[in-house]
């Protein structure tokens, strides 16, 4: 009788110190998804900032102007294209 | 040795009775007591606990973002913070306050006074929606007091060209104007709340129970061009410039799948920067405003006159001596001829010609057609203010009123109403459907006029754009171009403004399959010239160039330079 109850409280001792630690782990990992879901809100915040940085380098306007003035670019001249292709018409 | 002394002392009976009882009646209360607790306090006292370690934390939704056709960012929300204080809290030094008077763009003085006011109050803002270095230099000033939240800013990285299409949002990011306000439901998404349990240090160590999901905005990807759109905005300021008109209007519409590839107004506003913006810049002409068209409408009246089967494309009207005097009224032309063709009547933009063929239809199959081209409803573009037009029912119309209608006066619309009407001669005789939000599909059109008619309408339309027509100006070189200008004095104080007038150009290319069409409208040009076809035809045709171009479209003409006609080898127009 007294050796079962050693073994019993032994399992007790045991599954007691189970829940401690795996709630332990529970928190733990907790906290480190918390962690990855403020870095995926960060991540998009700055998908957003950086969508808007490229949207801004390549606003039609600076992109003209650059190819303009800097480039040394301009349109085509019709005079100048000529056409390939199927139905090319000429 | 006495027996007392010897033998153990008897204590008395009632005294271990006594104490049995005690010990008893303790744990008889310590029992009452726990099943008090356990049993009848026991929600007040985990509500108790629960309030010392779990919270209630909110959940941001972010708001959607706006894209164009291509998936380029036209307007993002990202995080700025708000600096805000608790003003009996505050303790500044003599260099504190100028530091963060500087950082917050006031006058220390003004601080000092902005606090004092504001004494009583637990709550002020400073500044709202301040960029994150400004922020993080006020938080490594520490001033006691001082507090920053975290706050949603919407940026519009194409400011001024995409003002319109995309209105903007108020401070606290809903939308006010635009698609931010039509599309306000999916864009916005809605905060969610759960509650957690923090320990000492304020991490949150376990997820009790999710309140609410917070449901991000949806992104909304529009029908726009951002290239188109730019090219347009810049080609049409350009023009308002240079005619020194007051304002003006574009838009390109897909023929097949009926999208507006650009929208752009003049003048136009910083949607970054609202500080000083009017009224007059904000509207979206375009769609709002409407106008008496003009000319541009003659092309329906011929299109009305053949589906009757009454007239032909070669049917000569009669149009001696270049007036009409109806009911106390004369309509004239620019260029009185004696008998002009359907065909020439749309190439010389003939007032006569139209009144005279619109007369001989009746009023109720004109109407008729008014309206099923969308005059007289608002387009369903879910945008908000959409103007639907002046189309008064046919019973109350007057001759003169029927006549004048046939060149576009007494009847009023947007500019977005007359481009999709011209839909009608691109698609062979089908309306399209207009969509600001990208479908990438072709289309189903609402067959109004017959494919016959259409191609004949179509084919008058490219001779209004040639030389001896009223627009040679808009011709581009390597495409077809068919289109009509307009002329429309404007309405002032019920009658019309003599030297005050709307240009404008509708059309569409490449004439042997419509791809794309285009309505410009500019309103009171000065400068001298005030015709559709100087104006407005200019603009129309370097959109038209670029857009084809940047679309892919094949050619359907020889690339020869378009020769620019002479002042004589153009027709002019009174209306």
């Amino acid at each position: 009788m007294a050796k079962l109850n050693l073994l019993l409280l032994a399992v007790l001792v045991a599954c007691a110190l189970g829940l401690v630690t795996s709630q332990h782990k529970a928190r733990k990992l907790f906290s480190n998804l918390e962690r990855e879901h403020a870095r995926a809100r960060e991540l998009d915040v700055e998908y957003g900032r950086l969508q808007l940085e490229a949207s801004t380098w390549a606003l039609h306007a600076r992109v003209e102007r650059i190819a303009k003035g800097a480039l040394g670019m301009r349109p085509a001249d019709a005079r100048r294209t000529r056409l390939a292709g199927r139905d090319a018409s000429r | 040795m006495s027996a007392a002394a010897q033998g153990l002392v008897r204590l008395p009976v009632w005294r271990a009775r006594f104490v049995l009882a005690v010990l008893a009646l303790a744990f008889g209360v310590l029992g009452a007591r726990s099943v008090y607790l356990q049993a009848l306090k026991t929600d007040f006292l985990q509500g108790k606990g629960d309030a010392r370690y779990s919270r209630v934390i909110e959940v941001p939704a972010t708001r959607g973002r706006i894209l164009d056709r291509n998936g380029d960012a036209l307007a993002v929300s990202t995080p700025v913070q708000s600096i805000w204080a608790i003003p009996s809290d505050v303790e500044l030094s003599r260099e504190q306050r100028r530091k963060l008077a500087a950082l917050l763009g006031m006058e220390p003085a003004d601080l000092s006074r902005k606090l004092a006011d504001a004494a009583s109050r637990d709550f002020l803002y400073l500044k709202r929606q301040v960029p994150p270095e400004t922020a993080h230099n006020i938080a490594t000033l520490a001033v006691p007091g001082v507090y920053q939240h975290p706050e949603y800013r919407r940026y519009y990285p194409g400011g001024e060209v995409t003002a319109h299409v995309l209105g903007f949002t108020g401070v606290d990011d809903r939308g006010q104007e635009g698609v931010e306000l039509a599309h306000e439901a999916t864009l916005a998404g809605k905060p969610g709340s759960r509650r957690v349990i923090k320990d000492r240090l304020g991490h949150i160590v376990e997820d009790v129970e999710s309140i609410r999901a917070a449901q991000d905005g949806v992104d909304l990807q529009l029908s726009i061009d951002g290239k188109l759109q730019s090219l347009a905005y810049g080609a049409l300021k350009g023009a308002v410039e240079a005619s020194r008109a007051r304002a003006g209007g574009i838009v390109a519409i897909d023929v097949r799948s009926g999208e507006i590839l650009a929208l752009a107004n003049v003048p136009s506003f910083n949607p970054n920067n609202r500080a000083k913006v009017t009224g007059a810049q904000v509207r979206n002409r375009v769609i709002t405003d409407l106008f008496e068209p003009g000319s541009t409408l003659k092309p329906f009246t011929i299109a009305l006159a053949l589906e009757s089967g009454r007239f032909a494309a070669s049917t000569r009207i009669a149009t001696a001596p270049g007036t009409l005097a109806i009911g106390g009224y004369t309509i004239r032309d620019v260029h009185p001829a004696a008998s002009l063709s359907l065909a020439q009547v749309v190439q010389k933009s003939s007032n006569v010609g139209a009144a005279k063929i619109a007369l001989a239809l009746p009023r109720e199959a004109m109407w008729d057609l008014f309206r099923r081209v969308g005059f007289g409803t608002a387009p369903a573009l879910g945008f908000p203010g959409a103007a639907a037009g002046k189309l008064h029912p046919y019973r109350s119309w007057k001759p003169v009123e029927q006549a004048t209608m046939a060149y576009g006066h007494g009847i009023s619309l947007s500019l977005v109403q007359l481009a999709r009407a011209y839909t009608l001669f691109a698609r062979d005789g089908e309306l399209v459907p207009l969509s600001l939000v990208k479908t990438g599909a072709v289309a189903g059109g609402e067959k109004v006029i017959s494919t016959e008619t259409a191609r004949a309408v179509r084919a008058m339309l490219e001779l209004a754009v040639q030389p001896g027509g009223t627009a040679p100006r808009a011709r581009i070189s390597g495409w077809r171009v068919a289109g009509k200008t307009g002329t429309a004095h404007k309405q002032e104080n019920g009658g019309y403004a003599a030297d005050r007038y709307i240009a404008s150009f509708v059309g569409f290319a490449p004439a042997s399959d419509p791809r794309l069409v285009i309505a410009v409208m500019i309103d009171e040009p000065g400068a001298g010239h005030y015709y559709g076809g100087t104006v407005a035809a200019p603009v129309f045709a370097q959109v038209m160039q670029g857009a084809l171009r940047l679309m892919g479209v094949p050619h359907d003409a020889p690339l020869d330079p378009v020769l620019m006609p002479d002042e004589a080898d153009e027709a002019r127009e009174s209306t």
